[in-house]
């Protein structure tokens, strides 16, 4: 993917895969704090969400955590493959591992998200 | 030898030297009482109330068998969901009367509980086989519980939240339609009782599942296969509410095309007990797997690659999900679902379809002999249940009555329900007493229902073919048993679950058939003892915690905070506060706190703790005025959750009512309080008792329990009702039986009655004596997690091992696997706080037992500074690796360490040594892949699979 990866202070990141629709997934820093993913349940496609609502939900063998949709829009995809394997969320959580894709509602404005080097110098801090 | 007149004496693990040096020890004082005033505060300490003074164990026996003959001796044909059953004899003595069975927790601690997840998982493979379904979870609390618990298991998955009818077949057991309307209620579920299938039809697009029975409460047998597959059509899932032993010869439901199956295993084995307990089933299909309530065994690897067993998919339950669990469910009823699993690996297929075959015919003769006397029969198709039309339908039950057995009029008609205890010589009886003729069983039968009889051969895996022989079937329970850890082997301290002494006398009354043949629902003239002694404990209790009503219905501690919150709620309601739905829970809360809350439809508001894990005053008074009219309830835990008599509970409550709350309490920890303190002084309005901690019925391997709820006067109207209640109310069931499970009300009574008031407070006082003589000795090497302002702990006490993860890279869960290999089940991991041990020793352990945990903790501690100082890698040492099962040390890889170091790191291990089953199991490859049911050919027992 050439365009650059958006990050969230929820951990989760977006790319816009075009048409006005976006992918979503968890940084490689959720991830490693989640441990050993073991399922993954994801939206209804076709579900209205809104900015910063619960839409999914990623289990470990000690944990559930939500996921937050980081804009408004409509899901209009989501990654089958990890139902059956679920680990790719950890062994490639900004690609392989990707979680859904919200056509979004309006304009998405960017400045509410941080690059690669202003989220890992959050985390640092 | 001294004379050892009173219970107490035996109870209480410490004797009189013993008390002194561990009194000597903490500087407790020169004597108990003296102690339980240091470690008690003032301000709750109160004087042990009266009791009876106590019975020897020969006398409380007396005095049991005394009321036992109080209660009827006939046969109950009452149906309903509760049938006569045998238990065979090879199960009493190797399961039931067995304390490795009965004295075991809940399997948590996987690798010291291999023998008791096999069996679990015998259960769920049967009961999924037996529904035709993909699986089925380790038991519920009973068939009524389990249908409202599949009923919000198809609410929460409805893909439209407009869908807000369940259909509920006319012909459904009335404590099952009570109970499902009780659940319905909170959640805005419109309950919607259907007599035909046009009813289902006219209501399908409203609905977002529906609950057939199958066979019927009437006994009628319905061809339901094109309702279904209309309903799956129309997005309705359908629920069958079933029984095991007509599947042996009916259809199974998943056939019939339902998505789930409920019902309980009673029949299997377990006696009827007035109620229970008994196990309660669901079985589904695998697209619900995640969003199933209750516990669940699965298969997984150990490290080694080994076959082993585990609680698979935890995070769906309320100690991780809290409010948003999938259900409150804890405490389940593992040693009954235990024992039907052994009763159907004891008769193998053949036998129980001849059982099932022979109760049929019993009862087709029966139908037979009856019509030729005059009755109608109603329904053509039927498994063991007759509906029957008579002009003096009341007079055939009296005189039925008269020869000894107990049929049911009800709307004009007569019902009758054969069982497997039903012999022909009784059934000849009971058919002349009604003015017909016996002429044998039918010998000619077509079966149940001549369209639906079962095509796929039940039960046709390994464990249920070839362990009918008696010595096959006592060497697989022993192999089973031998694999586990219970109270037979060492002491268990499991803070919050206090696994005290479940005495050998108060067991007993479990073998008499005057107590254990009692149907639920029968004449109350039949249940005078069973009663009579239920109210008697029933005010033992109100004395004990200073409330001053009871309800004996819950099953689980789960289930008394549900009935709990349900009589606040009725209450606002009541007082015309329908607003009224915030719950206020502390952070450090028990997760069923939460769960139960969401369950009667309030919004959970955390609050904080502060030091002692007592609710935080300043932040419970922002969060009592963020909610303001809004308030219903607090829930708090006394002592904290943390182990400590903490201060703020009285003036937390006084805010809470102030402003127009009511408060909860849990009351998990109630073995710090008995016979020293009354929590119906403090301020609480309602709280539950868990009879299988504080008051001796055993844990069973994670259930039976018993959670009744005692309450002020002002409560007393809203506890829940039973239809069956002659006097009160009939509605608001939250369990299939009045008493929940009566059977076991006699365990709890004994316990009160051979201790008396003297005796319990002794108990508490030692009880939390123990606690503080462990923390002494652990203290000096191991962090405590919270300290009291006193600097007394309570009933238990937390250590807190998050240190080790960077000085060593030891975690909390290598402490508790390295426990094993020293023989002990591990305290509580991670609660109330991550990286903690919460230790509970309760007073049945005498200082022997004691000495040798804490030596086993510190141990454990030199271990991890070996680990420190570098002498051990930290990725191979005795902690990462544990437990060490013999066949790794004798065949394993090579490691930094020796194997005597590994399996006897103290000389006393070596005279008795308990060697691990599996090693550590792979958690991860559990939960993603789920295996829940045996394979065919997989056989428990031989480790291999």
């Amino acid at each position: 993917m050439s365009e650059e990866l958006r990050y969230t202070k929820e951990h989760e990141w977006l790319v816009p895969v075009g048409d006005g629709v976006w992918r979503i997934g968890v940084s490689d820093y959720a991830q490693e704090q989640l441990g050993d993913i073991v399922a993954v349940e994801l939206p209804a496609t076709d579900a209205a969400v809104t900015a910063g609502q619960a839409c999914a939900v990623l289990e470990s063998v000690k944990s559930a955590s939500d996921i937050y949709a980081p804009i408004a829009g409509t899901i209009v995809k989501v990654n089958d493959q990890l139902e059956d394997s679920p680990e790719k969320v950890n062994e490639s959580p900004t690609s392989e591992g990707w979680l859904f894709e919200i056509k979004a509602e309006g304009e998405v404005d960017l400045k509410e998200f941080m690059d690669l080097a202003t989220y890992q110098s959050g985390l640092d801090a | 030898m001294p004379e050892r007149p009173y219970y107490r004496d035996r109870h209480i693990g410490p004797d009189a030297a013993e008390l002194q040096r561990m009194l000597e020890a903490v500087d407790g004082g020169a004597s108990l009482e003296e102690f339980i005033e240091r470690a008690v505060p003032a301000s709750i300490l109160a004087p042990a109330p009266e009791l009876p003074a106590p019975l020897s164990e020969q006398e409380a026996l007396d005095e049991l068998e005394r009321y036992a003959s109080e209660n009827g001796a006939h046969k109950p044909l009452l149906g309903l969901g509760f049938y006569g059953s045998v238990m065979p004899v090879p199960i009493r003595r190797l399961l039931l009367e067995n304390p490795s069975w009965y004295t075991a927790y809940t399997p948590y601690q996987a690798e010291i509980s291999q023998g008791r997840l096999e069996l679990l998982l015998c259960f769920q493979t049967m009961v999924a086989d037996l529904c035709g379904l993909d699986m089925a979870n380790a038991s519920l609390l009973d068939e009524a519980s389990a249908a409202a618990e599949a009923m919000i298991m198809l609410w929460r998955v409805a893909p439209d939240a407009k869908r807000a009818a369940f259909l509920v077949d006319a012909d459904t057991h009335p404590q099952n339609i009570e109970v499902l309307r009780t659940r319905a209620a909170p959640c805005g579920i419109e309950l919607c009782i259907c007599a035909d299938a046009a009813d289902f039809q006219k209501h399908a697009d409203q609905a977002f599942g529906a609950l057939l029975s199958y066979p019927c409460s009437s006994g009628r047998i319905v061809d339901w296969r094109e309702l279904i597959a209309e309903l799956r059509e129309r997005k309705v899932p359908t629920v069958a509410c079933t029984d095991l032993l007509a599947l042996m010869l009916l259809e199974s439901p998943g056939a019939l095309g339902a998505a789930v199956a409920v019902g309980s295993a009673q029949r299997f084995g377990l006696p009827l007990g007035a109620g229970g307990p008994h196990a309660g089933f669901i079985a589904c299909e695998k697209a619900y797997m995640r969003k199933m309530p209750g516990r669940i065994v699965g298969i997984a690897p150990d490290s080694e690659g080994r076959m082993a067993f585990r609680l698979s998919l935890q995070t769906r339950e309320q100690h991780i999900r809290r409010d948003r669990a999938t259900s409150n469910i804890c405490t389940a009823q593992s040693l009954p679902a235990m024992i039907a699993a052994a009763y159907a690996i004891y008769h193998g297929p053949a036998g129980l379809r001849g059982i099932a075959e022979r109760v049929h015919t019993t009862t087709r003769g029966l139908a037979e002999a009856l019509t030729a006397a005059g009755c109608k029969l109603v329904h053509q198709d039927y498994f063991d249940t007759l509906c029957l039309e008579h002009s003096e339908s009341q007079r055939l039950a009296d005189q039925a009555a008269e020869a000894g057995f107990d049929l049911r009029c009800a709307d004009g008609r007569l019902y009758l329900s054969c069982d497997e205890t039903v012999s022909e010589v009784e059934a000849a009886c009971l058919a002349e007493a009604c003015g017909g003729k016996w002429t044998g069983p039918a010998a000619d039968s077509p079966g149940p229902h001549a369209a639906l009889a079962r095509t796929a051969a039940p039960l046709q895996h390994k464990v249920f073919n070839g362990n009918t022989s008696e010595h096959a079937f006592m060497r697989l329970l022993r192999r089973l048993a031998a694999k586990d850890i219970a109270l037979d082997r060492s002491m268990i301290p499991l803070g919050s679950c206090t696994m005290k002494l479940n005495a050998a006398t108060a067991m007993q009354s479990l073998a008499s058939a005057r107590w254990n043949e009692q149907h639920p629902f029968a004449p109350p003239a039949r249940l005078a003892g069973m009663n009579a002694l239920a109210a008697e404990l029933g005010e033992f209790l109100t004395r004990l915690t200073g409330f001053d009503a009871v309800s004996f219905q819950p099953n689980a501690g789960s289930q008394g905070e549900y009935a709990g919150l349900l009589a606040i709620r009725g209450w606002h309601k009541q007082q015309g506060e329908n607003d009224r739905c915030v719950c206020l829970i502390p952070e450090s809360a028990h997760g069923t706190n939460a769960a139960s809350a969401a369950m009667v439809g309030m919004e959970v508001q955390n609050v904080v703790v502060d030091a002692e894990g007592g609710v935080d005053l300043d932040d419970l008074r922002a969060k009592i005025d963020a909610a303001g009219a809004r308030l219903a309830a607090m829930m708090v835990t006394y002592p904290s959750t943390c182990g400590i008599y903490n201060e703020s509970l009285g003036t937390a409550c006084e805010l809470v009512h102030k402003a127009g709350g009511l408060v909860y309490m849990d009351g998990a920890n109630l073995n710090a309080l008995v016979g020293v303190a009354l929590p119906g002084k403090l301020g609480p309005d309602i709280m539950h008792i868990n009879l299988h901690k504080t008051f001796c019925i055993p844990h069973g391997g994670g259930g039976p329990g018993a959670g009744p709820v005692v309450c002020t006067d002002q409560l007393r109207p809203f506890l829940p009702g039973h239809w069956t209640a002659a006097d009160g109310r009939t509605d608001g069931g939250i369990s299939a039986a009045p008493l929940g499970s009566g059977m076991l009300l006699a365990i709890s009574w004994a316990y009160i009655r051979m201790m008396g008031a003297a005796g319990l407070r002794a108990a508490t006082g030692t009880a939390v004596l123990a606690a503080n003589y462990m923390q002494r000795q652990l203290e000096q090497q191991y962090r405590l997690a919270f300290t009291s302002a006193s600097g007394w702990c309570a009933h238990e006490f937390v250590l807190d091992l998050s240190e080790f993860k960077d000085s060593a890279g030891v975690t909390v869960e290598d402490v508790a696997k390295r426990l094993i290999d020293m023989g002990f089940h591990a305290p509580t991991v991670s609660f109330p706080q991550a990286n903690c041990l919460m230790i509970e020793p309760t007073e049945s352990e005498g200082v022997a037992e004691l000495d040798r945990f804490c030596a086993a903790l510190l141990q454990i501690r030199a271990e991890i500074e070996k680990v420190e100082q570098g002498e051990w890698p930290r990725d191979d040492n005795p902690l990462v690796n544990a437990p060490h099962p013999a066949a790794d040390l004798l065949d394993g890889p090579a490691r930094s360490y020796t194997a005597a170091e590994a399996a006897y790191p103290l000389a006393w291990i070596k005279e008795d040594k308990y060697w691990p089953p599996v090693s550590r199991i792979d958690q991860v490859k559990g939960d993603r892949s789920p295996q829940l049911v045996l394979a065919p050919d997989m056989e428990p027992g031989s480790g291999s699979g």
